[in-house]
């Protein structure tokens, strides 16, 4: 008798609505998005610090840099676009429109990443360093600067591999392999891209072990997750884009 | 499984009025820095409100958050927000005073 009332007890528990009214993937996605704000809060807290509390903090970003990085933020602004039309395509149960978008919402991303890392090549060929720049004294410019967008890059180059993974599964694998081998033996040994683009390689991996672990077809819920994760990447950029480009523009 | 559509009920027009407003807002920052009208301290404070306003409207729209159920949408913005205003009171009080005494 105890036995039937111990499992009448967890069917019910089993059933019990969600405390958030929504399913607990997308629950877990949006805590990881908290925790994930204040990380890039505190690099941006950081940078702001820097460059308010300095007098002579460098103000580099000349017409070309803000132009390249108002290029870059229509980029990221157009893929939440694409993106969220493809949360729609989704939920009508279109999938091939699901792909399509989540391709255009990669291609503006993959853009973005190129640009920015055109954007740091510049710099660095201009002498800017981790810890130090040829503009001023402050060793902190280069420091915040390279650590917040380099993080951000991290982050859209992940989104861009995640997208992959939901709109295209397994054969999404080799295309990044290429594109790794590609970049990996483009880029110049001296580049410090050289070495980042092994982050392609390392997500090869973990995705070809979600994908070979856990095989499914991904329906309109991953899609809405996976977007929460891209839309936050574009959130943080608006954050970055002024506080780092446009708070150090350089006065001609 | 969860009815993604029926809870969110946004057309494709206001997610184009949305993607323009960002784009409008974008344009109005990059305006404001260039030209370089504000000393750097309002100028911090003038791009953050129009950033945080960006914000609000990709988290709202595009993040649907203003669809999800009122516990949650008022638990992850007041937590967040609490966060952050820690952090300014802070750090900015402090790199003001840096200011504000006239160290260089």
């Amino acid at each position: 008798m105890a036995t039937v009332q111990h499992a009448v007890h967890d069917a019910q528990g089993a059933y019990e609505p969600s405390l958030f009214g929504t399913y607990s993937k997308k629950v877990g996605m949006w805590l990881f998005l908290a925790s994930d704000s204040l990380t890039f809060g505190a690099l941006l807290f950081a940078y702001s610090y820097g460059r308010i509390s300095n007098p002579s903090w460098p103000t580099p970003f000349g017409k070309e840099s803000i132009l390249n990085a108002t290029i870059m933020t229509a980029c990221l602004l157009s893929s939440s676009l694409t993106m969220v039309l493809a949360v729609m395509a989704a939920n009508r149960g279109d999938k091939a429109w699901t792909r399509n978008w989540l391709l255009a919402t990669m291609f503006f991303g993959a853009a973005f990443t190129v640009l920015h890392a055109m954007e740091w090549t510049r710099l660095i060929a201009d002498k800017m360093t981790p810890s130090g720049n040829r503009w001023s004294s402050v060793p902190l410019f280069g420091g915040t600067f390279f650590t917040l967008t380099g993080m951000h890059m991290l982050h859209v180059t992940i989104g861009v591999i995640y997208l992959g993974v939901i709109a295209l599964r397994k054969k999404f694998l080799p295309i990044l392999l290429a594109l790794w081998l590609l970049g990996w033996l483009l880029t110049p040994a001296t580049s410090v891209f050289h070495i980042g683009i092994h982050v392609l390689l390392i997500g090869a991996i973990v995705s070809a072990v979600v994908l070979f672990l856990k095989p499914k077809d991904y329906d309109a819920n991953d899609v809405e997750v996976s977007g929460l994760y891209w839309h936050f990447v574009d959130l943080v950029w608006m954050f970055i884009f002024p506080l780092v480009y446009l708070m150090s523009t350089k006065v001609s | 499984m969860h009815d993604v559509s029926a809870a969110h009920g946004e057309s494709k027009a206001t997610y184009l009025w949305v993607w323009a407003a960002l784009l409008l807002l974008t344009a109005v920052e990059v305006v404001l820095a260039y030209k370089q009208v504000l000393a750097p301290v309002r100028m911090l404070e003038v791009l953050l409100v129009l950033s945080v306003i960006k914000a609000g409207l990709i988290t709202m729209y595009f993040m649907h958050l203003k669809s999800e159920v009122p516990r949650m949408r008022w638990l992850l913005t007041i937590s967040v927000s609490a966060c952050f205003a820690l952090m300014w009171i802070f750090f900015f009080r402090d790199a003001d005073r840096i200011i504000t005494l006239g160290v260089k």
